[in-house]
């Protein structure tokens, strides 16, 4: 079932095209990752999701239903990348007022800071003001109150940004609890490592346009160069073939880029043929690093100022 | 709705509760207090006080010149320019020997400039000293010319102008209109800038704390401005009425305490000539308040609560505006604020003449158009005779202006507050005014 579908969605900024013709489907209770490069477009196409910003053009669906900023935005919960909250004020009284903001009534918003804050274990953090918190601490208090009305659509722009590996496994634990327990996450970033770790399903976006889409095994499949590692004991003399190209070579091992359509069965029935010493044969998927450098490359780094119309 | 008073409550309690508000209810009024005491003391302090010989060779000023408590003249015909400091003078004052009708020129000579309040009770002596010569060159009897002297005109006339419009009929106090026309007008001049910038720094704050977008991802940007403008206006009133009570409280224990003693004996000075300083004192305070009592208050307050608020929701949008497009630099706030600032100076200039003139036709005008009429209509009501259709024009005008600059400020505010790391020019603000949606 899907809870949130984009349908040639487009905003266009005086010099930029920031989201241009953007479509994709989310299935509910996934983690789906958003990524791309600084400027790709990223938070623009959150913002519209978010109500932010309304769309130039195309339809976004929640739950079926042309989404509605003001009834749905209690379904979302969204913590954006520039983020922060009011120093000066008591955690308590701001994590009451932005749930209520939210649409939660006192009453309800009371009895779920309380859950969270034992869960978290801030009681004690209720009087004290967020100037006085660390920056991992107000960051564990942005996140609650991100997900304190129990959104349905949890988006999370850059959410590891700033915190230590402690910290931040928290929340990634958080976060996989949540999804399990039916919560949809959309996870914005360019951290591939985490994406790798996190996401069910990913799209790239580059100068406001998809440019992959689909689940993150499908997509490294998708890519593969047809490389592998063979380990030998001794490396025989392989480098003229017809099925393939020794891409490096090291006293131990190699690493073959297949030619089109060659097997690997084929390529081990030579290298038997040849008398080699095979230790160990491995597939090398790219990492999604790899796919996200050799996607976002040949495009300029930054992006350039074009006009539109 | 419900979301825009869950802003005004926040922003109405987090300032309400904060001690700065406590202490600037407190200090204003008493800074306030403090800057009109403190220059009443410096304006009285620099009349100082002046031994001043006199060159009268002719002679015939001597007996028309009176001494005072600030100016002592002293008449020796043997004091030059060149002599008089050594001989303790602040000044020579050298009447020329020989004259007609009409005498050249008097020289005041002094090694620095004596202040305008001696050099005018200094004329007052001459022409005094004229006049008293020409009547006694027209053979009038001495006495008779002391005793016309003498005679204290304020003691044979009251002076009470009217204002008759139609059957009302209204004493007219010039002074006291001036006046509380004036501390309107200054009072609005200030709170507006107070709470003006109050505006600008809350929306600095949230942006600069990254906290924007956290709150609009929930309310709509327009209503976490409206929300904010409101929630400082309420706060304002909130130290408005508390500057009344505090006002009324201070003056009626004030007369309680001064009330019997001095008062009743104000009262009976009224018939009797002696004046000593402290009765003289007390009748200034029993006039004051009687004239006080006369100003329209009934009009008076109410349209200063109007003007209060219409003036600060005029420019409070605009503020906010502002606050949303300045990035980390306080620099930036300055230059922007700067078309802000200039209109309310401007009013204010507008205003001090608005106080003493206020039919003139720049007193009108600036009075009804928007961008000035909060500061220069509060001016010109103490005094009386503003027509309606002017009243009612310009508070219509108002209510539009604060509309319109409200909607034009929410275009930039929107666009600006989610903006970051990127100077921001008029020009491209001029760009999110006119862009739809």
């Amino acid at each position: 079932m899907t809870i949130l579908e984009l349908q040639n969605l487009k905003k266009y900024y005086a010099s930029q095209k920031a989201v241009d013709d953007i479509s994709f489907t989310i299935e509910k209770g996934s983690v789906f990752g958003l990524l791309g490069p600084n400027g790709a477009g990223k938070t623009t196409l959150l913002r519209m999701i978010t109500g932010i910003f309304y769309p130039d053009s195309g339809n976004i669906l929640f739950e079926g239903k042309k989404f509605n900023a003001l009834n749905d935005i209690i379904n979302i919960g969204y913590m954006p990348e520039e983020r922060g909250l009011y120093k000066k004020m008591k955690i308590g009284e701001q994590a009451l007022y932005l749930a209520q903001l939210k649409g939660l009534s006192r009453k309800i918003a009371l009895e779920k800071i309380k859950e969270w804050f034992v869960k978290f274990e801030m009681q004690s953090w209720w009087n004290k003001k967020v100037e006085d918190l660390s920056k991992g601490m107000s960051q564990k208090l942005q996140f609650v109150t991100t997900v304190l009305h129990e959104p349905k659509l949890l988006i999370l722009d850059e959410p590891f940004s700033g915190l230590d590996p402690v910290n931040s496994n928290l929340i990634k634990e958080e976060i996989f609890k949540l999804a399990k327990n039916g919560t949809t996450v959309i996870f914005s970033t360019h951290r591939m490592e985490q994406v790798e770790e996190i996401c069910d399903h990913i799209i790239l976006v580059n100068k406001g346009t998809k440019i992959l889409d689909g689940s993150v095994k499908q997509i490294k499949q998708d890519c593969k160069e047809n490389k592998f590692k063979v380990g030998f004991e001794t490396v025989p003399d392989i480098q003229h073939n017809d099925l393939f190209d020794v891409v490096e070579q090291n006293s131990d091992s190699a690493i073959i880029k297949l030619q089109e359509a060659i097997k690997p069965k084929q390529v081990l029935q030579y290298l038997i043929g040849q008398n080699a010493d095979i230790i160990s044969f491995n597939e090398i998927l790219p990492s999604l690093n790899d796919i996200f450098i050799s996607k976002v490359e040949n495009t300029k780094l930054s992006r350039q100022f074009e006009t539109v119309n | 709705m419900q979301k825009i008073w869950l802003v005004i409550k926040r922003e109405y309690l987090t300032r309400v509760r904060n001690k700065t508000f406590i202490l600037s209810t407190i200090l204003l009024p008493l800074f306030f207090i403090g800057f009109i005491a403190a220059s009443t003391y410096f304006s009285v302090k620099s009349v100082d006080k002046h031994t001043i010989a006199v060159t009268d060779n002719n002679g015939s000023f001597k007996n028309s010149f009176h001494s005072d408590d600030v100016i002592t003249y002293e008449f020796d015909s043997s004091i030059t320019p060149d002599n008089y400091k050594s001989k303790g003078y602040s000044a020579l004052l050298n009447i020329p020997e020989v004259y007609t009708d009409n005498i050249d020129s008097i020289t005041l000579i002094s090694d620095k400039q004596l202040g305008v309040v001696a050099e005018e009770k200094i004329k007052e002596q001459i022409n005094t000293a004229i006049r008293n010569k020409a009547f006694l060159d027209k053979n009038i009897d001495k006495k008779i010319l002391d005793s016309i002297n003498n005679v204290d005109e304020e003691k044979l006339y009251k002076f009470s102008p009217i204002v008759v419009k139609g059957n009302v009929k209204a004493q007219s106090n010039s002074g006291l209109a001036y006046g509380i026309g004036f501390g309107c007008g200054i009072l609005i001049y200030i709170t507006l800038f107070i709470y003006g910038a109050a505006v600008m720094r809350g929306v600095m704050e949230e942006k600069m704390n990254r906290i924007a977008e956290v709150i609009i991802s929930s309310v709509k940007p327009f209503q976490l401005m409206v929300g904010k403008i409101v929630g400082i206006a309420a706060v304002g009133l909130t130290q408005l009425l508390i500057w009344v009570g505090l006002i009324i409280l201070l003056s009626s224990v004030a007369s309680l305490i001064a009330g019997h003693d001095i008062m009743n004996n104000a009262q009976a000075m009224n018939n009797q000539v002696n004046q000593n300083g402290n009765a003289s004192m007390a009748m200034g305070i029993l006039s004051a308040q009687k004239t006080f009592a006369q100003a329209n208050w009934s009009l008076i307050i109410p349209c200063f609560i109007f003007y209060f608020l219409g003036g600060y929701l005029f420019y409070a949008s605009l503020f906010a505006a502002v606050g949303s497009v300045v990035n980390e630099d306080p620099q930036e706030a300055q230059s922007l604020m700067l078309p802000i600032t200039m209109p309310i100076i401007l009013s204010f200039i507008i205003m001090t003449t608005a106080a003493a003139k206020p039919d003139a036709p720049v007193s009108v005008w600036a009075s009804i158009i928007p961008f000035s009429s909060s500061i220069v209509m509060m001016a010109r009501i103490p005094a009386g005779g503003v027509p309606v259709w002017q009243l009612a024009l310009s508070m219509v005008s108002l209510i539009a202006g604060f509309i319109l600059t409200t909607m034009l400020a929410a275009k930039i505010y929107r666009t600006g507050i989610l903006m970051y790391g990127k100077k921001v020019t008029f020009k491209e603000m001029g760009k999110w005014l006119f862009r739809k949606s």
